[in-house]
Parts: C-alpha cells; structure tokens; sequence
C-alpha cells in the first residue's frame, strides 16, 4: 500500500493541507502541519505566474521566490521531510513549467529521490499527459488530477484515465480562496464522482472554517485546506508553526468527529 | 534560407488535432477551462463551415474597420534608406496600412471574429487583456458595437504609459481594472484574465489579443488576421504582378505578424523576418523571447519564453508596451524552429529613431511597435537590390504613444 492509499484508508476522512514551500520557515511549517494532524501534505512549488491562484498564494509564491527558493530547494525540503517522516505522504503541487523545464523524466526522478508520492500539476490537463504523466507513471509517483464543477459526465473518464493516488475535487469554478462552495453542490459532485471512480476524494478550495471542514468530511474522503494556512504563514512569518499547528489541530478535530454514518 | 529536414509539404497546415505546431502550442490549462476551450474550438470549426460567419465577418470589416487596408510604395523613406546604401542597393519599401483600420491597429481584425464567436456561444460578458492598449480598445470598441459588458485587465504601468488608450476605453464603456501584481506589464494582466475566466466560467467570453494562449485561439487569431496577408498579396499581384522578396513584421505576441506571414508561407520565393524588441539590448532587459529564450509553458501554450533554470518566467522590456511580453505564439517557435521564417532584433533606441524618420520622410506617425519593424526594414533594405521588394507591416498608428516618444526625445508636451 502507498503512503497516499494508506492516508486515505485510516477510520477518518483525511486532513490535506497545503503550504508553499520556501515562503517562512518550511522546515518547521512542515512539522507543525504532522503534528496539527494533516494526513497529506501538499508542498506548493512557487512559480512567477500562478494563474490559477488568488492573492493569498499568489503572495506567498512571491515571497517565497523573493528568498531565493530554488527548486533544488524544494527537493531538499522534500528529502529531509522524508527522512523526519517516513509515513506521512507528501504532494508537490504546482505549475507546468518548473515541473517540466528539466524534462519530465528528469523531475519525475528528483520526486522518487526525494520521497514524493504524488503530483499536482494545474496546468497540465489530461490532454497534454504525454509531458509529465508518463515519466510520472514509470517513477511511481502518483498522478494525482483535478476534477471540477465545468467537468461533466462525458469528459470525467478523460480526467481519471491515468489518474492515480486521490482525485482532487476543485469545489469552485474560479480561482484558490476566494470563493466557498455551497455545501448542496459539493455533495452533488462527490455522489456524482463516486459513481466513476474508486479513487479517494477529496475536496478543497474555499475551505477555511472546522464547520466547513466537517460539512466536506461527512461525504468526501478527504479535504484540502490551503490558503487559510498560508495566511497564518503570511500574519506569523518565520514563527507561523504554533498557530499552524493549533488551526491544523482544530479542522483534524472535526474531521475526526464527523466520521460519515 | 535553412530549412531543416524533413521540409513539410505546406507550411499552412498547422496545428495538429491538438493544437500543436511541433513541439509548441497545445492546451496548457486548469481543468476548470479545459470544457471551455473545448467548447470554444467546437464552435469555431462549426464558424468556419459557417457562409454566414465569413460573410458577417467580411461585412464588418469592410464597412466597420475599413478594409481593404490600402497596400503603400513609401518612396521618399525607400529614397532615404538609399542614400546610405551601397551603389546598386536599396530594395524598394512597401507597407501594408493596418494603422488605417478603425481604433488604429490591426488588433480590432481579431476582435470582430472574436466577438463573433462570443455572440454565436451566447456569452454575454467580454474580457481581455490589454499591454499597449491598442487590443484593449479594439475589444472595447466591439462591445460597445454590439452592446455587451467588458472587462480590460491592464498592468499598472501600461495604464501610466498609455494613458490615452486607457480614456478611449472608459469613453467606450469599458471597465480598465488595474493589474499590480508582477511588473504590471501586459503578462500579468493576461494571468488576471485567465483568473476572471476561470470564476466566471458561464457567461464570459476571453477575447486573447494576440496568437496565443490555449489552442484553438493561436490558430483562430491567425485567421482572422490572415486578412492582412491576404489582401496584401492580391493586391500586390494586381498592382506589380509579382510577390515581394521579403516580409517583415514586429512581434509582441505575433499576431500581425503571423496575419501577414501565414498566407504567404508556401511562396518559397518570399522571405520573412520577425522582430522582437531587444529593449536595452539582448544582454541587458529585453522582450526577445526567440533570441534570449527557450521552450516552456506559459498562459496556455508551450513556446519560446524569457526564463531562468528553474522556468520561472522572468520580466520583459521594451519601450513599446505591446511588444513588452516574455513569450510569443507557438506558431511563429515553430516557423523558427523549421527555418521557414528569420526571426531578429531591435532595440529601444533603433526603434525610436525609426519612429522619427517615417514620420518625416512620410508623414505617417506609426506606433512603437510597428517602429522596430522599420527599422528591420532599413537594415535589410541596404543589403538588398534596387529591384527587389520589402513589404512591412505597419501594423498601428502612434497617436497613442506620443507622450512615450516625447518624454524618450526629452520633451515635454
Ligand atoms: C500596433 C501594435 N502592433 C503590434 C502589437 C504586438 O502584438 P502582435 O505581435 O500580436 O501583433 C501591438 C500590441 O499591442 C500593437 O498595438
């Protein structure tokens, strides 16, 4: 079983959380997401150009390319990750170009070196897979896809062909943290996706309070918590840990208690 | 002319089923649009098929933007270039006026198909980004035509150095948002366009000002521009009976350029240059992206980008706001890459001085844009036969950048 299987086959749905790697003190966010309790962590990779985020990681991918991160860095961060926690699985999550600039095959490898599990590419649809997919698939490294609400039933099979790890469903059409979902529509979607798939599910965007965080888990597999955390970053600076693992700890309490019937 | 083997049968056929010219273009996009541009391709292909759109498309053409555009022999400026030209050389300069089009530019060709499919798709709302301001305009001035809201995303700094764009699109209608993140150039605020896109998925319509972005825009800009091009080889045809010797265009994102090239790209017997701006100079802050770049992925579409190792998309310069952009369309990386079409360079300076001397040996004031490409023209002009023939495109009138060009010459208006 995969680090990424066994998160999602624990007696609770599980905890995702996100921060951006480079942007405060990653080594000890990192630690305090653990002990907050997040089951999956997904390591943003900063890029220049973050179309699909709102102003919060935005920001944070500019401070974070402002202190000079390299993705060399990011690697390392990862390795040491690993080594600190041999079974919490870990996501790298980002865009295109830094993921491919090497080739696909060339990052794919960094990812098994380092200990990554899976990856999130938001801007390679399933129509470009042949870029980073393949060198992905042959690695080990789950391929990890995004399902939203402009994906209807007819394109949905595209989507999780080659889909592996969890699919991650991007509760809002527009852009991270800004907009909230109507709990209605995301328990459409998640009985809409169950019904292709076996993969985990878990749902994110938007996401910021325990009681939304509760409503998910009563029907997903997962929920995914970003740009409330990275704020905290924002607010805390290099001390951001504690607060990160008391807001990790709150959402993991609910989570925990709303074990779906 | 070096073209790598295998040479295709025609150079007209691109992109592939997948939006691919080679290696470049595609359909780099969140999930959440990857169902829109699908849609969108769908729609254009039932367009194309469509006599009534080439037909309502041609109408506003001629009798909206003012086409045909008139095809020019600038004599005095091709006297000029002579005078410092060895014996014998000189060729003769020709341009195409897309400056003469309503709003200036050859923007709006691309703005009226666009808003077209916009209208058939049942949108009802309108975005574009804007850098120079001449797309902005041209966007603003078909909603206004056809009474649909619209939203310009333009960066802080080309709202400063192109502040007279920046009214006409409010005396339009137009809402100009301001976009602060990055360097406030033309590149962020194609990423705010792409993040109002992706939140308002339902009623919206992207009209991307130049060939590129996801598939199928770098193709539909191309047709749609193609315009230029092929009224510009018919009527040379019918005024000299013959095809130029050489093409030359300047390319912020390439779409004007492509619009004059593409028709002609399977007359062996016709050259082409592209010029990007080289700003300060290739090794100091520039926007050429063919000669300072290489592959990556940006807004939609793989293509030559100004990038450090990491891909990690650094800022461009030029002193002209709608050349100020790190990438360019995929297709003109490909026409690079088989050796079809020569890409160069000029810079802020060759650009300014270029400015100056159309407008005294013609009386035309062109844009800064368009002003790298004459400047490439006098260059090559001077290598070339007093029987041979450069064709420009001058591409956008310089109403709108006075004020750069004053405050560059040290004036003040
Ligand atoms: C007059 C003019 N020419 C050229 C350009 C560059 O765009 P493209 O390369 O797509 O023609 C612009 C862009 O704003 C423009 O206004």
């Amino acid at each position: 079983m995969t680090r990424i299987s066994a998160a999602f086959s624990k007696s609770h749905p599980a905890l995702v959380a996100f921060i951006t790697a480079g942007d405060g003190d990653t080594t000890a966010n990192l630690d305090a997401l653990v002990a907050g309790g997040a089951d999956v962590i997904e390591l943003g990779m900063p890029f220049t150009d973050p179309m699909a985020d709102g102003p919060a990681i935005q920001e944070a991918n500019i401070r974070s390319l402002n202190a000079g991160t390299k993705t060399t860095d990011i690697f390392a961060l990862a390795t040491a990750f690993r080594k600190r926690h041999p079974d919490t699985p870990l996501v790298l999550m980002g865009y295109a170009n830094p993921m491919t600039i090497r080739g696909g095959d060339w990052f794919a490898s960094e990812c098994n070196k380092a200990g990554v599990d899976g990856v999130i590419c938001v801007d390679i649809p399933p129509e470009e897979d042949p870029e980073l997919g393949p060198a992905l698939r042959n690695a080990g490294i789950d391929l990890i896809r995004l399902a939203t609400p402009t994906t209807d039933a007819t394109r949905l099979p595209t989507v999780l062909n080659g889909a592996s790890g969890f699919l991650y469903y991007v509760s809002v059409a527009g852009i991270t943290g800004l907009q909230v979902a109507a709990q209605t529509s995301i328990d459409e979607a998640v009985a809409r996706l169950k019904v292709h798939t076996d993969l985990p599910i878990a749902v994110g965007f938007g996401v910021r309070t325990p009681e939304q965080a509760a409503n998910i888990a009563r029907v997903a597999d997962g929920v995914v918590v970003g740009s409330a955390i990275v704020e905290l970053v924002a607010e805390h600076g290099t001390s951001a840990a504690g607060p990160v693992r008391d807001y990790v700890a709150s959402l993991k309490q609910v989570i925990v208690a709303a074990r779906k019937v | 002319m070096t073209i790598t083997d295998p040479t295709p049968n025609s150079f007209r056929n691109q992109p592939d089923e997948r939006g691919h010219f080679g290696q470049f273009g595609g359909r780099y996009v969140a999930e959440t649009l990857m169902p829109l541009v699908l849609d969108l391709e769908r729609e254009y292909r039932a367009a194309q098929q469509d006599p009534a759109f080439a037909a309502q498309f041609d109408d506003l053409l001629e009798h909206y933007v003012g086409r045909p555009s008139p095809l020019y022999y600038a004599e005095r400026l091709t006297e000029e270039v002579r005078k410092n030209a060895p014996a014998g050389k000189g060729a003769q300069i020709w341009f195409k006026r897309d400056e003469l089009n309503h709003t200036g530019a050859h923007k709006i060709n691309n703005c009226i198909g666009q808003i077209l499919l916009a209208i058939r798709m049942g949108k009802t709302r309108i975005i574009a980004e804007t850098g120079a301001g001449q797309h902005g305009v041209a966007t603003a001035t078909v909603c206004a035509r056809f009474g649909l809201p619209c939203f310009i995303y333009m960066g802080a700094k080309d709202i400063e150095r192109q502040q007279p764009n920046v009214f006409r699109m409010r005396l339009l209608g137009a809402e100009v948002i301001p976009v602060t993140s990055g360097a406030g150039t033309l590149k962020d605020a194609m990423n705010e366009g792409l993040r109002d896109w992706v939140a308002n998925v339902h009623d919206t319509f992207y009209i991307i000002g130049t060939a590129a972005g996801p598939h199928p825009y770098p193709e539909l800009v191309r047709d749609f521009q193609s315009v230029i091009g092929k009224e510009a080889r018919a009527q040379m045809l019918s005024r000299i009976n013959r095809l130029p010797d050489l093409l030359v265009a300047a390319i912020g994102g390439g779409s004007n350029a492509i619009g004059l090239f593409h028709p002609f790209l399977d007359d062996k017997e016709v050259a082409m240059l592209g010029i990007e701006a080289a700003g300060h100079g290739l090794e100091k802050e520039h926007a050429a992206s063919l000669a300072g770049g290489r592959p990556g992925v940006l807004h939609g579409n793989k293509t030559y980008l100004l990038q450090d190792d990491d891909g990690q998309i650094a800022e461009a310069h030029s002193i002209s706001a709608g050349l100020d952009y790190p990438g360019i369309g995929p297709e003109h990386s490909w026409l690079k890459e088989i050796g079809r079409v020569r890409y160069d360079s000029v810079t802020d300076t060759e650009a300014l001085a270029a400015f100056q001397l159309l407008c005294r040996t013609e009386g035309i004031i062109p844009a800064l844009e368009p002003a790298h490409a004459i400047a490439a023209v006098e260059r090559e002009a001077k290598k070339m036969n007093r029987d041979q023939i450069i064709l420009a495109n001058l591409c956008g009138r310089g109403d709108k950048d006075i004020f750069t060009v004053a405050e560059a010459l040290g004036t003040s208006i």
